[in-house]
């Protein structure tokens, strides 16, 4: 394994040696590739907007959330049992809300309520991380993804956020529900990971 | 030979399959622009910037690769080099039997697709199964995917109703919400059951080790949640120096691609799950592949491998949008495919080597190419080679251009072909050349009347 290591590398220094200059390194702004023209003002009014021109969802309290969610018929859930104390008074007894994640039974959660690591203005992204999502699974598997976050955790843009991934070895950006166009370039939302996906907005984080 | 391979195929094509490749190329062309075109100013500053950036990773491999590793290599990862395809295969093989996995759920990797991985481990009774829903479709049809990034867009929805309805997978229902449902369905439960998930890479930073994969559906996320162990194919010119060269590529990538403004999922994979996550690889692998792509570096080349799979230039391509991918012979169809699938192919590349030739240099792709690769150069380039490698494919319906050569060359001989030059107005069209039959099969044949320039010429000077 380790002669292939030094053949592939052998040939790699080989290629390039004959080259006289080599292309330098391109002198660049960080934000070259951020959307011309979005207002940075408001930035919670920027993520909203962004979230909700791919067909994600926001909501500001929790209250809305549970009836939304009751609406819709998705009564069955897994909640981060961290989160759970602090968003249990908006749940009514018609919830039956688990916290721990049993992926013997993907199918019963209609939603996954877990942390957000932080959020991206800029292309509505909501930012997910192994330190603070409870369960892979839990955010993954059921229909209805809902990420529990604050404002502060809002950064601008997309160049913001790629520099800021610190060290934990699994960040996942969900822009957007699931979708797949592959078959007739038909767009259908909700293929293997949710078909709905939710930010809520909650006053602090305990 | 009548025709190039390339026009043979073409010609066979069925005119629901021209249709659907044409319609859903050009619907890439149309929404890669809006993206592009109303999100910035100056998208192609954007691109020649992104141009700049693989080009120096490229010809400075030589620092990034060991970089890389030793990045990978303390973050848990483990890296293995692989030479060629079969060494790839075979480095797979060997992570599964020392955990005795038996089951894989996979998602797209071009790579994968490049040194033949499923067909390699089916044979070694191992389970290998495509996530990526027009890859599984392909998979159950045993097609080949004819797009780098829309894989089934030669396929119609009732064609993959039946496959779904033959596969057992529900009755015939051609409504595309019905058939993405029952593949979710379907596949969530191999996912969990599955011992391995492999992706890809779309890129690679050598400053933090991450590796950046991007889907849409959500299937690397969901393989890399369910599985103990990730084993990642990369090509080794997948490389970028910086975190921040990804906000450039990632922005380019997905508005290139499929006129997104970003993909829906963007992972970072650094290395196995972090202590304390419950789910996700407790062990991950990175196998960087060479498989010939060290000789396209040291070629005059090398700046296809500056490429990023969007797959833009496919769907400009006025010969891809008539003959579909699969008229490539190759992984790799296209114009990228023209140039990188005779160079991948390495000693066999005059097999290949009419691919070069199946373009009009008309420049498209290199107007659309997010990374700026000067394609119809590098297919000139090939175009030669081709000839000087004396490659029988790409000679074919070549016009006899040698006895052209000769006449021109010696004034008495073009002379008399000009004063001869009539009687081809008298030939019966069977009997003419066979570059000229090809020629006008499609077109009228102008009457002669050559040889008049000299005679008016004379006159003048008197």
């Amino acid at each position: 394994m380790s002669n292939s290591r030094e053949r592939i590398l052998g040939r790699v220094r080989a290629s390039l040696a004959p080259l006289k200059l080599r292309a330098a390194y391109p002198d660049f702004a960080d934000n070259a590739a951020t959307m011309t023209g979005l207002p940075f003002g408001d930035i919670k009014a920027l993520f909203k907007e962004r979230l909700h021109l791919i067909d994600g969802r926001a909501f500001d309290d929790v209250t809305a959330l549970a009836a939304w969610l009751k609406a819709e018929g998705h009564t069955h859930g897994y909640c981060d049992p961290a989160l759970w104390p602090q968003l249990q008074p908006a749940f009514g007894v018609e919830f039956k809300v688990e916290t721990s994640f049993d992926r013997k039974r993907v199918d019963d959660y209609r939603f996954g309520i877990t942390r957000a690591a932080g959020a991206i203005a800029e292309t509505g992204t909501i930012i997910l991380q192994d330190a603070t999502t409870s369960t892979r699974l839990g955010a993954l598997a059921p229909w209805v993804h809902v990420a529990v976050l604050t404002t502060e955790q809002i950064l601008p843009d997309l160049a913001t956020a790629v520099t800021k991934l610190g060290d934990d070895p699994n960040t996942i950006w969900c822009t957007g529900p699931s979708k797949t166009a592959d078959v007739e370039g038909i767009l259908i939302q909700g293929v293997h990971g949710p078909g709905v996906q939710i930010a809520l907005f909650v006053p602090s984080l305990s | 030979m009548k025709h190039q391979p390339i026009d043979q195929y073409a010609e066979k094509i069925a005119e629901e399959k021209r249709a659907a490749v044409y319609g859903g190329s050009k619907a890439g062309y149309d929404s890669r622009k809006k993206a592009l075109f109303n999100h910035y100013t100056a998208p192609d500053d954007l691109r020649r910037l992104a141009g700049a950036l693989k080009q120096h990773a490229i010809e400075n491999l030589d620092t990034y690769l060991p970089q890389v590793e030793a990045k990978l290599t303390a973050n848990g990862a483990r890296v293995h080099w692989a030479e060629d395809a079969h060494e790839a295969c075979q480095q797979v093989l060997e992570i599964m039997r020392a955990r005795n996995a038996t089951k894989i759920v996979k998602a797209k990797t071009m790579v994968s697709e490049e040194i033949g991985l499923a067909p390699f481990l089916e044979k070694e009774g191992i389970e290998c199964l495509e996530t990526d829903l027009g890859e599984f479709i392909i998979q159950i049809a045993h097609d080949h995917p004819s797009h780098i990034v829309k894989p089934i867009i030669h396929k119609n929805r009732r064609e993959i109703a039946r496959l779904f309805e033959e596969n057992g997978l529900g009755e015939y229902n051609d409504d595309p919400e019905t058939i993405t449902r029952r593949a979710r369905q379907y596949l969530r439960h191999k996912y969990l059951a599955a011992d391995v998930g492999i992706t890809g890479a779309n890129f690679v930073s050598a400053e933090s080790g991450r590796l950046v994969v991007v889907t849409n559906e959500g299937n690397s996320r969901f393989s890399l949640a369910a599985t103990k162990v990730h084993i990642a194919l990369v090509g080794i010119e997948k490389i970028v120096p910086k975190d921040r060269d990804l906000a450039i590529l990632l922005n380019l990538l997905a508005r290139s691609g499929t006129g997104q403004q970003l993909t829906v999922y963007t992972e970072f994979i650094s290395g196995p799950r972090r202590a304390g996550q419950p789910d996700g690889p407790e062990e991950m692998h990175v196998i960087f592949v060479d498989n010939n792509r060290t000789q396209v570096l040291a070629s005059d080349c090398r700046e296809i491998l500056r490429c990023i799979r969007c797959g833009a230039c496919l769907n400009v391509c006025p010969v891809y949008r008539q003959a579909s991918g699969h008229a490539y012979r190759s992984v790799y169809p296209g114009p990228v495919g023209a140039v990188l699938s005779p160079l991948l192919a390495g000693s066999r590349f005059p097999e290949l080597a009419d691919l070069p030739k199946a373009s009009s240099l008309c420049g498209a792709c290199n107007e659309v190419c997010p990374v700026n690769i000067p394609i119809p150069d590098l297919l000139l380039r090939l175009r030669n080679r081709g000839k000087r490698e004396k490659s029988a494919v790409a000679a074919a319906a070549t016009p006899p251009l040698g006895s052209w050569a000769l006449a021109a060359t010696l004034p008495a001989a073009w002379k008399a072909g000009l004063a001869m030059g009539g009687l081809i107005n008298a030939v019966p069209k069977p009997l003419l050349p066979q570059a000229a039959r090809s020629w006008i099969e499609a077109r009228g044949l102008p009457l002669w009347r050559g040889g008049q320039f000299r005679k008016w010429l004379k006159r003048r000077k008197k």
